[in-house]
């Protein structure tokens, strides 16, 4: 920890929250002003890792700028890819096979459980108990297990490439799923009755952390955040890309506007990422996993612009051309750093200890606030 | 409202602004005195409501800077991107985290990395950089030959 | 029941000597600390991007470096022994780091996990703020590679850490060493 105290002429007190916390997730500096124990003040600190990704894209190719991108969020990996490949894909007008579709459709959704997983584990850790932690490492550890026979990795992917995947499915790949799907529903269930109708967990989250719908919307928070506070914004439905728009699944839409909703939103959203691999895993069509593509791309002159709904909310990435191998500049709009801009309104005036229970629900991933 | 239609109303709204449509949505290019009038305008017109700022950034054009805001409509779920050009040497513009909140954080980051700045702003300061770093990374003429080692 | 006790591999330093009515244990008090020290290694909580969600599945259910003597993970660094440097330094976050290791509590132990801690990694060209390698800034005793390394490879960074401590050498004993083997 690395806190430092001192108090302000009208007695109220500025503490330092990180940037080494074990609560922070990472390396995130909060500037606090507490009245007693109230939080008046919250003011966050960015760029312990920001890692200038966006500079540094402007010297890769358009095959290479991918793989930085994989370490942004690196909880939804996958989807991160498929943003930007969807970007190279739509400036160059490439049509890629059903078959690399459906798999990417399958893999981000699973990536989306194991962020989701992860987060339930780290989350109910910051409110001080430890064993949902472990539980949702094991099954996190099955995921990884299916996608390092695939991709040949456990985390930063890099499996998703302009024009489809990079490699074909292993040979296991849609029994090991299927087996996960049965393996995990039951598990589900069992995180509920861990955690969900606790009731010291439900005191602690219900009516803490209130954030509008309106609020939602101009503080510019999206994915199970706003969806928590009734906003309606989630990418796959409402501009669905890749084959979302043929899948029956729900947005989950949860108005209570608290800590509570938010958690709901993401226990929802395991769920029906499991209803949508149920629909693709059987009938995942044959054929080629990768279109034909030239090897040096060249996007043409022009701005491009994609939007997909990773596991924390809209990932945006807007790509400025000049006709070179090499974007001129590249802007990554990442969702944790608008969730984070609305984490002051919902702390003020709550105790220092819902603080940390108010950041578990936002999900943040730092290196996809600062990049 | 379809894209075409949107463009129309817009236009007419605004008849000294150019607006065409772009690869992903349709871009409309103002003078950047006239910004928060703009978007005060298409955020309060009913049949617009654009309530929803889903990105603000900058790019380099060496000769001049131009701001980018993408705007998102969360009734109508119609997008329109708006642009403005910046000088260069001393680049300014009004802020737009009275009308969006989220713009706050957006425009500390292009301050920081771009060197925009930005009018009635609560608190500009660096926010991913130390406050005593010199120069604007994402400039293109930056550079900095201790720390970039170049392929 | 014949129960066959086989002895822990790595066994309690010293050698016995029968006596009438048990035995009389002869080691030396250095090899007995250097002993205890190296089984109870404490990790700082020290993560700052992607390779610490493999740091925390090392720790989590799967692969457990509790079976080790390492599951004390402190958030503090006045209650370290080891530091896991998992992820990226950037320049803002160097003095950090350089304050963290300052507050830990001496004989203190460093392993860079991951390219980036390594050298900078994925980061190296054409970053304005990335520190091309921790050890630009805190001495590493053990270095891991990958990006993110599996949870075995930090585990035998771990072992690896454990043996050097065991051996009792120091920095530039081990480097003598090395130099006597040609290395
Ligand atoms: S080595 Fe790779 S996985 Fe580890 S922090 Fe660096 S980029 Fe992330």
């Amino acid at each position: 920890m690395f806190e430092q105290v001192s108090t302000s002429e009208n007695g109220e007190l500025v503490i330092n929250v990180g940037p080494q916390h074990p609560a922070t997730h990472g390396v995130l500096h909060l500037l606090i002003t507490l009245n007693g124990e109230t939080v008046t003040k919250l003011e966050p600190n960015l760029g312990y890792i920001h890692r200038s990704i966006e500079k540094m894209c402007e010297s890769l190719s358009y095959r290479q700028f991918i793989y930085t991108t994989s370490r942004m969020d690196y909880l939804s990996s996958h989807i991160n890819n498929h943003a930007c490949a969807l970007t190279v894909e739509s400036a160059l007008q490439i049509e890629i096979p059903e078959r690399a579709e459906y798999i990417r459709v399958i893999m981000s959704e699973l990536t989306r459980m194991a962020s989701h997983q992860l987060w339930w584990g780290a989350m109910a850790m910051d409110l001080g108990a430890l064993s949902p932690f472990f539980y949702a490492f094991r099954e996190r550890e099955s995921i990884n297990d299916i996608m390092e026979e695939t991709c040949g990795a456990r985390l930063t992917m890099n499996y998703f490439v302009p024009g489809g995947v990079m490699y074909d499915l292993h040979p296991n790949f849609v029994a090991k799923v299927k087996e996960f799907i049965v393996f995990f529903k039951s598990k589900i269930d069992e995180y509920d009755e861990l955690l969900t109708g606790n009731i010291i967990f439900q005191n602690r989250m219900k009516n803490i952390g209130i954030i509008s719908k309106e609020d939602a919307i101009s503080y510019g928070c999206t994915g199970p955040t706003a969806r928590g506070s009734g906003v309606s914004c989630d990418i796959r439905k409402i501009y669905p890309y890749s084959i979302y728009q043929k899948l029956d699944f729900d947005e989950v839409i949860e108005h209570g506007c608290d800590s509570f909703s938010r958690y709901q939103v993401r226990m929802k959203e395991m769920r029906q990422s499991l209803k949508i691999i149920e629909q693709l895993i059987d009938n995942i069509p044959k054929g080629e996993f990768q279109a034909k593509t030239k090897a040096v791309l060249k996007l043409p002159k022009g701005e491009f612009y994609t939007r997909v709904e990773t596991a924390r909310g809209e990932l945006g990435v807007y790509i400025v051309s000049e006709g070179g191998t090499s974007p001129y500049r590249i802007k990554f709009r990442s969702p944790g750093f608008s969730n984070l801009s609305a984490l002051e309104h919902m702390v003020k005036g709550h105790k220092i200890g819902d603080l940390v229970a108010i950041m578990g629900t936002l999900d943040l991933v730092i290196p996809d606030i600062d990049r | 409202m379809g894209t075409e239609e949107l463009i129309q109303s817009i236009q007419s709204m605004f008849p000294d602004a150019s607006i065409n449509m772009g690869n992903n949505f349709p871009e409309l290019v103002i003078e950047k005195d006239s910004l928060l009038s703009v978007l005060n305008q298409l955020k309060s017109e009913p049949t617009l409501a654009f309530d929803y700022l889903f990105c603000e950034t900058c790019v380099d054009w060496k000769s001049h800077l131009t701001m980018v805001y993408h705007l998102d409509s969360t009734r109508f779920r119609h997008n329109l991107v708006i642009k403005t050009n910046l000088d260069a040497q001393a680049p300014e513009i009004e802020s737009a985290c009275h009308l969006y909140r989220t713009a706050e954080l957006h425009e500390r980051e292009i301050f920081d990395l771009f060197g925009v700045k930005f009018l009635n702003h609560p608190h500009l300061r660096r926010i991913l950089l130390t406050d005593d770093w010199k120069g604007h990374p994402l400039r293109k003429d930056y550079d900095d030959p201790i720390n970039m080692i170049k392929l | 029941m014949d129960v066959k006790i086989t002895p822990p591999s790595e066994p309690f330093p010293g050698t016995v000597h029968p006596t009438d009515g048990g035995g009389v244990l002869v080691s030396s008090l250095d090899e007995v600390i250097n002993w205890a020290r190296s089984n109870s290694l404490w990790p700082l909580v020290f993560g700052t991007s992607c390779c610490a969600i493999e740091m925390m599945s090392t720790a989590a259910a799967k692969y457990d470096f509790s079976r080790f003597g390492f599951e004390v993970a402190r958030a503090t660094p006045r209650q370290a022994d080891v530091i896991i440097i998992a992820g990226t330094i950037v320049n803002k976050m160097a003095p950090v780091l350089k304050r963290l290791f300052d507050q830990m509590p001496d004989p203190k132990y460093v392993i860079a996990m991951g390219a980036c801690a390594t050298s900078g990694g994925p980061f190296f060209y054409n970053t304005y703020s990335v520190v091309k390698g921790a050890d630009h800034i805190i001495p590493v005793d053990v270095y891991v590679a990958g990006c993110p390394p599996r949870p075995e490879a930090l585990l035998h960074a771990l072992i690896t850490l454990q043996e050097k401590i065991k051996s009792g050498l120091t920095r530039d004993q081990i480097r003598g060493e090395m130099k006597a083997h040609g290395n």
